[in-house]
């Protein structure tokens, strides 16, 4: 019964189990629910979907085994609502530019090619909300507009784009990728030192006899409880010139969430400066202080930073460098203030380690994070390991 | 024995059929949804729709599995060893009953609560695999198995902090709460005071979801922060007209303090009717 349905959902990523197929079985044996269709719905979804991110694709095969609609997964239209447009050409170009851009092609031309740009990503922003661009939230910045530096879409080669104007769709990571991780988690596992620290909590069987037999009456010792102690802050570069990387990134994050017990993850982009976020697609709405980070999470915590640190310097270097809002200072001040809260930090690249010197930002990053660059391979991550590990000062 | 919701509790239709199931085919039920959103408050209401003792079972970062199934107390034993007490001779006057064995062994069938899974170390859940799965474990000091007499009805709580394991989820059934709708609201808030004029619902709802919508909040206010905010507005005889008169200058909805929870969330407010306030804008 159902086969196909199963077939459809395991084939659209909902890793529906014959374990749970049965259970599904069991409960229309059982006559749990009526004969409406709506009610088999429900208990369908109850039983074979068990993560609410998942509900959208399982509403979507469901459609389409049951009545036949062929939908195909997350490729819905997108309005783009007109206002919106105006309201960022109006942001960003005063007249004059306006005008150049004019000169150079028609203004309709322009706005229709980012309009398309923009129907090519998912849905964000949707209903021309009025909340664009007020309070520092916006995609688009105080930056300016560079007429010669504007890309609207499509990658970059140089990995240098001057402004990046276009919103573009960053994949969020997705940590439930598996294959391939197993190497990632062994080398983790390095790090997954068992502290014996904090309150006692379990009783020396050893040390109660020792000290027993060495005073003649009972004497318990009670030892702090094994426990990983290891907490680790990641920071994840998405986007831009890290696209090719994305794959490699997704694989350390999964092995990442499953071997550490305290484990805060942040994305940034290119550098870090007074904002990160932790859902790429809401990284323009909400967004963590820096500062919030940095006095939220104490002194012990790993700080395990990923990024290929290709940049332009100016992003690191210069305050309002940042490619796509303005920052009052510096990435290096951030980066320096970053490593100053936390003695135990590493950043792991992974452009190839002999590719390193050819980039201005690599070197200055790598200057930034007291030399404690490595590269994102099975040694360089074991090597990143191993200097976490060490005991820390501060 | 079918659950239809309460007379405090407005369940909806996929709710009633995930409860429904889990009750019948005694597997747990794992509830997420947004923190204030009915979690808890489900297995309450579920324990006393069918008439059932509920035990509640409230997880913390430092429980661990076995605490659920049973505690020895060896360190009690010790002592009492040196103090010739009589007790010391049968061990079982140092095993402590854990919540799971309380259920397993409950007189009447019970609702078993196991509130905020995901608090627990990420071992947690598949230290109970065995447990959930056959309602029975093994006590390793006293040598018996305790096997549950009937499956209780297990419903378990999760705000999403930590992932849970597949072999565990495959276990269970699972709804998500899903943030109610303008209907399902209006339900929810005849529920809790009814006779509430209807206009000073539907403007104080309106405000509401407006605030939802602001993108950045860090807390969203969510079903039982508006609940509270109604009592709020109530018991100081609000006015229907200051709701009424949304003046943009005054992004701060009154009594603002029962729906907003931190001084980030207040100031953007304050920075938004800033805005609105200044010209040309």
């Amino acid at each position: 019964m159902f086969f196909s349905f199963m077939e459809e959902l395991r084939s659209a990523g909902i890793s529906a189990s014959l374990k749970e197929h049965l259970a599904l079985l069991a409960a229309l044996d059982a006559d749990v629910i009526g004969q409406s269709p709506e009610e088999f719905y429900y208990l369908a979804r109850a039983t074979l979907v068990k993560d609410e991110a998942l509900l959208d694709r399982f509403d979507q095969v469901f459609g389409k085994v049951f009545k036949g609609v062929f939908t195909e997964y997350g490729q819905n239209p997108v309005d783009v609502p007109a206002d919106w447009l105006k309201a960022i050409a109006e942001k960003y170009l005063s007249p004059e530019e306006m005008a150049k851009i004019e000169k150079m092609g028609s203004w309709d031309e322009l706005m229709e090619t980012l309009k398309k740009r923009l129907e090519e990503q998912e849905k964000r922003h949707q209903g021309g909300n009025k909340w664009v661009g007020t309070g520092g939230t916006s995609p688009y910045g105080n930056s300016g507009y560079h007429p010669e530096g504007v890309r609207i879409g499509g990658e970059s080669k140089h990995k240098r784009a001057v402004k990046v104007w276009d919103k573009r769709e960053f994949q969020n990571l997705d940590n439930t990728r598996e294959l391939g991780t197993r190497n990632i988690k062994i080398a983790m596992r390095r790090l997954r030192r068992f502290a014996r620290d904090g309150a006692v909590e379990e009783l020396d069987i050893d040390g109660t006899i020792n000290g027993t037999a060495r005073q003649g009456w009972l004497d318990i010792k009670m030892r702090p409880e094994r426990r990983n102690a290891i907490k680790v802050l990641l920071m994840l570069d998405v986007g831009g010139s890290m696209d090719p990387f994305i794959k490699l990134c997704e694989e350390l994050f999964s092995a990442a969430t499953s071997e550490f017990k305290n484990l805060e993850f942040f994305y940034f982009h290119n550098c870090p400066y007074e904002g990160v976020w932790k859902d790429n697609k809401r990284r323009f709405s909400e967004r963590t202080q820096m500062w919030d980070v940095l006095h939220k999470f104490p002194h012990d915590y790993k700080v395990v930073m990923v990024g290929d640190a290709s940049m332009s310097p100016y992003e690191i270097t210069h305050p309002g460098g940042s490619v796509e809002h303005f920052n009052e200072e510096s990435g290096a001040v951030w980066m320096n203030r970053i490593t100053s809260t936390y003695p135990a930090t590493v950043w792991l690249n992974p452009v190839p380690e002999k590719q390193w010197g050819y980039s201005q930002s690599t070197k200055i990053i790598k200057e930034l994070v007291n030399d404690r660059m490595y590269p994102l391979t099975l040694e360089g991550l074991d090597d990143a390991m191993r200097e976490l590990s060490r005991k820390h000062g501060h | 024995m079918r659950f239809e919701g309460t007379d405090n509790y407005v369940a909806t239709d996929d709710l009633k059929v995930a409860v429904n199931a889990a009750t019948k085919l005694r597997r747990p039920l794992l509830v997420k949804g947004e923190p204030g959103t009915g979690k808890t408050v489900l297995a309450q209401e579920i324990a006393t729709a069918l008439g059932a003792p509920l035990i509640e079972w409230n997880i913390k970062s430092t429980t661990k599995a076995h605490q659920g199934l049973y505690e020895y107390d060896a360190v009690a034993r010790l002592r009492d060893s040196q103090l010739g007490d009589e007790r010391v001779h049968d061990i079982k006057n140092y095993i402590k009953k854990g919540k799971l064995w309380e259920a397993f062994t409950a007189p009447q069938l019970p609702v078993l609560l196991i509130d905020e899974i995901d608090k627990a170390d990420i071992e947690f859940p598949n230290d109970l695999l065995q447990e959930l799965d056959r309602m029975e474990f093994f006590v390793y000091e006293t040598q018996e198995t305790v096997k549950a007499v009937e499956r209780p009805i297990v419903i378990i709580t999760s705000n999403n902090e930590k992932e849970l394991p597949d072999a565990f989820l495959r276990r269970c059934f699972f709804h998500y709460i899903k943030f109610p709708d303008r209907t399902t609201m209006q339900a929810i808030i005849d529920v809790h005071f009814p006779g509430i004029q209807k206009m000073l619902v539907s403007k104080a709802m309106d405000i509401f979801y407006e605030v939802r919508d602001v993108p950045g909040l860090k807390k969203k206010p969510s079903t039982s922060e508006l609940l509270d905010w109604l009592k709020l507005l109530l018991h100081e005889d609000m006015p229907l007209d200051v709701l009424q008169s949304r003046d943009p200058t005054k992004a701060i909805p009154p009594l603002h303090g029962a729906l907003l929870k931190n001084e980030q969330d207040i100031m953007l407010f304050e920075r938004l009717a800033f805005m609105a306030r200044r010209p040309n804008n």
